[in-house]
């Protein structure tokens, strides 16, 4: 008889979280409890109360504060983690510089959640889009078996190349979502995730400095060292997800490419959106439409590359955000656009902001956009879908429609 | 894929109802998904747990709510008088009801099959939550087993074991007393 390396057992996305950071045996964690992201600090303050993971909880007065024991927990080259979601991740910002640009291989789970005002507990991704610019790879899972499994890629991806990784879930429809998930035998994840081994720490006979001045004849410099680092990622990224297929059955890249081939259409997504979004394209697929779904798992580093690959054939892409830059477009759409244009054959590309909020996407919604965006041979770069009238169709009195005229 | 809503008021236990039946099914090896209507959870609000269940070779795709159930299970009868719990159920569907008033008396659509039991009496006979607010999820989950086979006595048990460790007797008594006293329309008007 062989022992059992893995078990099915029905999990919340947050108690995923927790699952994963216990199999990661992680050393710190400093976190501030936020809705919906607060069971995963209750999980982990349970566990680490039972002794089941040797870990130090350090309990802090804000994210701000979280962010900043995580610097210096890894900094002294201790597994560090910490989990928020939405404004509470906005109050860490300065911190997400520090840790980044100090190179620390912290791991944070950020629950998606609209910010305020009007206030807002519900899914949505410009929380960690806004912090997009700090960093931070992150990476967006779209069931809770891949919560799971990207806790323990992130800290195998971060470690090598000394970057942090935020794994965002959507608030409620991952967070408060139970379902089975594989939780695979501590054993066999060490094997997978072994202890790290800091190149550069804090140690007391060894003294070192970490964020000290860069004059403008080096800060230069250090920049360029993260942006190759983050150059660096994108294939580290493919080679962990391959090496945890050999290891756990399940492989993870920077995009997931399905029914793309002989698609015309294409439809762009991010998180758990594109489980229902399977369900409405494989209805379109048996009544003969060409469309395919891409979706975009690691938005940082951005796949420029295996994007372009992708939409080699197509004819129109439809991306669909669930966030908005204001003044601009949905982000993804916007970055979609930015890796196409060197292309010499492009297909055209539409953006639909949806789901803000928590608004439910529903596979009639995925259905609706396929017949939409089939009708827009150019492109259209911002439409919003579910909020009834699209704006340009918002009825406006005569009188004004002249003045606007 | 079986979808089913559940409706009560928040401290009725609707929420740990969906997990129950969720963990009874995943015990026999079944694909699941199981969530609350995302909402700010407050006692006596009115609050929606949603269940889908598949069979291993099938997959559960959609992430969104559910609109049209096979099966609604309400907590407390006094949300069917709001009318909209039960308007997207199934043709043919199943409505299962906490209630200690005949089964006939219940509004439930055409060609549904509807029945009840009076989970509030149960819980309380078990210490189950107050006489102001029974803790109604279990006794109703025993009776919603009864009524649909979709999971067994002995799975719901196993569930309410590994889920509410510390108050497991009362809930499996419970389970079961519901189990055996679940009232269905059509026998109730043979028996008139």
């Amino acid at each position: 008889m062989t022992i059992a390396w893995t078990e099915s057992r029905v999990l919340t996305g947050n108690e995923a979280v927790a699952e994963g950071v216990c199999l990661a045996r992680v050393q710190t964690i400093a976190a501030y409890p936020i809705t919906p992201q607060t069971q995963i600090v209750e999980r982990l303050a349970e566990m680490v109360a039972r002794g089941e993971l040797a870990a130090r909880f350090v309990n802090v007065e804000s994210e701000h504060s979280a962010m900043a024991a995580c610097f210096a927990a890894a900094a002294v080259g201790a597994r560090t983690f910490t989990a928020t979601s939405s404004q509470g991740l906005a109050l860490m910002h300065e911190m997400l510089h520090w840790t980044a640009g100090a190179r620390l291989p912290i791991v944070m789970a950020n629950v998606n959640r609209a910010l305020a005002p009007p206030w807002s507990v519900w899914a949505d991704h410009t929380d960690a889009l806004s912090q997009r610019d700090t960093g931070w790879m992150q990476v967006y899972a779209e069931s809770n078996q891949e919560v799971l499994d990207s806790i323990l890629l992130a800290y195998a991806v971060s470690e090598r190349v000394l970057l942090p990784t935020m794994v965002n879930l959507d608030g409620f429809l991952l967070s408060h979502t139970a379902e089975p998930v594989e939780v695979y035998a501590g054993h066999r994840v060490d094997l997978f995730l072994p202890d790290f081994e800091a190149p550069y720490r804090l140690r007391p006979g060894e003294p070192r400095a970490f964020g000290g001045l860069a004059d403008p004849g080096r800060y230069l410099e250090f920049r360029l060292r993260l942006q190759q680092a983050m150059a660096r990622a994108a294939g580290v990224i493919e080679e962990e997800g391959a090496r945890f297929a050999v290891a756990f059955g399940r492989g993870y890249g920077l995009l997931h490419a399905e029914m793309m081939e002989d698609a015309e259409t294409v439809l762009m997504v991010v998180g758990s959106m594109a489980t229902t979004a399977r369900a409405a394209i494989a209805q379109l697929r048996r009544e003969g439409r060409r469309v395919g779904l891409l979706r975009v798992r690691v938005m940082r580093p951005f796949p420029f590359g295996a994007i372009r690959r992708a939409l080699r054939g197509a004819r129109r892409v439809a991306v669909l955000d669930r966030n908005l830059s204001p003044g601009h477009h949905g982000i993804l759409h916007a970055e979609v656009k930015s890796a196409l244009f060197s292309e010499p054959a492009r297909p055209s590309v539409s953006g639909y902001v949806l789901g803000l909020g928590g608004r439910d996407v529903r596979p009639e919604d995925i259905a609706g956009i396929v017949a939409d965006v089939e009708r827009r041979e150019g492109g259209e770069d911002l439409i919003w879908w579910g909020t009834g009238a699209p704006p340009s169709e918002i009825p406006v009195p005569a009188e004004r429609r002249e003045a606007l005229a | 894929m079986i979808e089913i809503c559940i409706h009560g008021r928040g401290g009725q236990g609707a929420v740990i109802a969906g997990r129950l039946l969720a963990e009874a099914a995943h015990r026999s090896g079944r694909l699941v998904q199981a969530f609350p209507q995302f909402g700010v959870e407050r006692r006596g609000a009115p609050v929606t747990a949603y269940v889908r269940i598949a069979e291993p070779g099938d997959a559960i795709l959609p992430r969104c709510q559910i609109l049209s159930p096979d099966h609604a299970i309400v907590l407390d009868p006094t949300l069917l008088a709001a009318g909209d719990v039960l308007a997207g159920l199934e043709p043919g569907g199943t409505v299962l009801v906490n209630t200690s008033r005949p089964v006939g008396s219940l509004p439930a659509p055409a060609g549904a099959t509807v029945a009840g039991v009076d989970a509030s009496a149960i819980a309380l006979k078990h210490k189950l939550g107050s006489r102001a607010q029974p803790i109604v999820n279990t006794a109703i989950l025993g009776a919603f087993a009864s009524l649909t086979g979709i999971v067994t006595l002995d799975a719901l048990i196993e569930a309410i074991h590994a889920a509410l460790p510390a108050s497991a007797e009362a809930n499996v008594q419970a389970a079961r007393d519901a189990h055996a006293a679940i009232t269905r329309k059509e026998e109730e008007e043979k028996v008139a």
